[in-house]
């Protein structure tokens, strides 16, 4: 369950910047989550409502952008889309790759009331 | 927030003030804040990492389901190599200082941290641990993560080299069923090899699906009890130890 760590390190990061820029309420975030990113979003939205309790985010619309896992194969240079840490390339099948995207897990903005 | 020095959030505050404000109408205000969720966990854990390097210390973070032999395999390891090569531990489970009394009796250097609730360490936990060990230089740090084989992988603790390890009571397709942990692995040990003739894992499968998930995975098969394939073991932790100049 490290969803709830996560959680509550969104909090964490959310209210400092609300705090510096002066804001008492948060109306909307925005988090990018990576479909390689290790959250089982069941698990995060489980999470969420506990760590968000009585905190700056607890009225706040979450909005969850969800990163497709995309990949760059290492023999042959093909770029093909990852859906598991396991997929070899759908080419040469190999599974030497590097992933190009998947694994974010950020804050991208908030909206604060003016 | 922190349970050892009751340092908040705000103690660890490493902002960079790139953030953007925009204005939107009807009086409200969009923030660009663009920052990783791990962002204060990856900053703490590349302090540890500094310190390790610093010193030439190979901390070494041990993962795991629980009961596949992590402290047995240290156990065997620091009574083995005494006087070799330098050790240190910190163990980490939810409850009880069990490990640490098991690591303590070895004569080993070791440092008990509780999760509590708390399914994984984290790059702060060992901060923490380390300040009050008076690590020697030149010496191995094990960090033995709580057993769980899925929080753990996407904390970063400062370690050098990440060992994942897997004992043949469990099911070979532990590496599909739990990419994160092998995909961020530099090792993956394969224990209590005494048992296979009783039991149905097929050490190929299991190594075929570690390395799909992770071509560059070096793989161990060993069993602490017997000793079978502790050499091979040993040999990769000296060739990962840093002769000092």
């Amino acid at each position: 369950m490290h969803e709830l760590s996560i959680a509550m390190g969104i909090v964490d990061l959310a209210a400092a910047q609300a705090a510096k820029h002066d804001a008492l309420v948060i109306e909307e975030i925005e988090l990018d989550i990576g479909c390689l990113s290790g959250i089982e979003m069941e698990s995060f939205d489980f999470a969420w409502k506990q760590a968000i309790k009585r905190t700056i985010l607890e009225t706040a619309t979450r909005k969850v952008n969800r990163i497709e896992g995309k990949a760059h194969c290492l023999e042959c240079g093909c770029y093909f889309d990852m859906q598991h840490l396991y997929d070899s390339c759908p080419d040469c099948n190999s599974h030497f790759s590097e992933i190009l995207s998947g694994k974010e897990l950020k804050v991208r903005s908030l909206v604060l009331p003016d | 927030m922190c349970a050892t020095c009751g340092c908040g959030p705000a103690s660890h505050d490493h902002e960079h003030g790139h953030d953007h404000t925009h204005q939107q109408s009807k009086g409200k205000k969009v923030i660009d804040v663009e920052q990783d969720i791990l962002q204060e966990n990856n900053l703490l854990a590349q302090r540890n990492r500094g310190f390790f390097e610093g010193r030439n210390i190979l901390a070494i973070n041990l993962v795991s389901s629980p009961g596949s032999g992590k402290t047995s395999l240290l156990e065997r390891t620091l009574t083995d190599l005494k006087g070799e090569l330098e050790f240190a531990v910190i163990e980490g489970d939810q409850q009880t200082a069990n490990d640490a009394d098991r690591i303590h009796a070895t004569g080993t250097k070791v440092t008990q941290i509780n999760t509590g609730k708390g399914c994984h360490l984290d790059a702060h936990m060992v901060l923490h641990a380390v300040q009050g060990m008076k690590l020697k230089p030149d010496s191995v740090l094990f960090i033995e993560n709580v057993g769980n084989l899925v929080c753990p992988a996407m904390f970063d603790l400062g370690e050098s080299e990440r060992a994942v390890v897997i004992s043949v009571t469990e099911g070979e397709d532990k590496p599909l069923k739990y990419p994160d942990m092998f995909h961020s692995s530099t090792l993956c040990i394969i224990n209590k090899t005494d048992l296979l003739p009783y039991v149905k894992f097929d050490v190929e499968k299991a190594k075929e699906y570690a390395r799909k998930v992770n071509p560059s995975l070096e793989i161990i098969e060993l069993s602490c009890t017997s000793g079978e394939g502790m050499d091979l073991w040993y040999d990769w932790l000296k060739s990962k130890v840093l002769t000092p100049a």
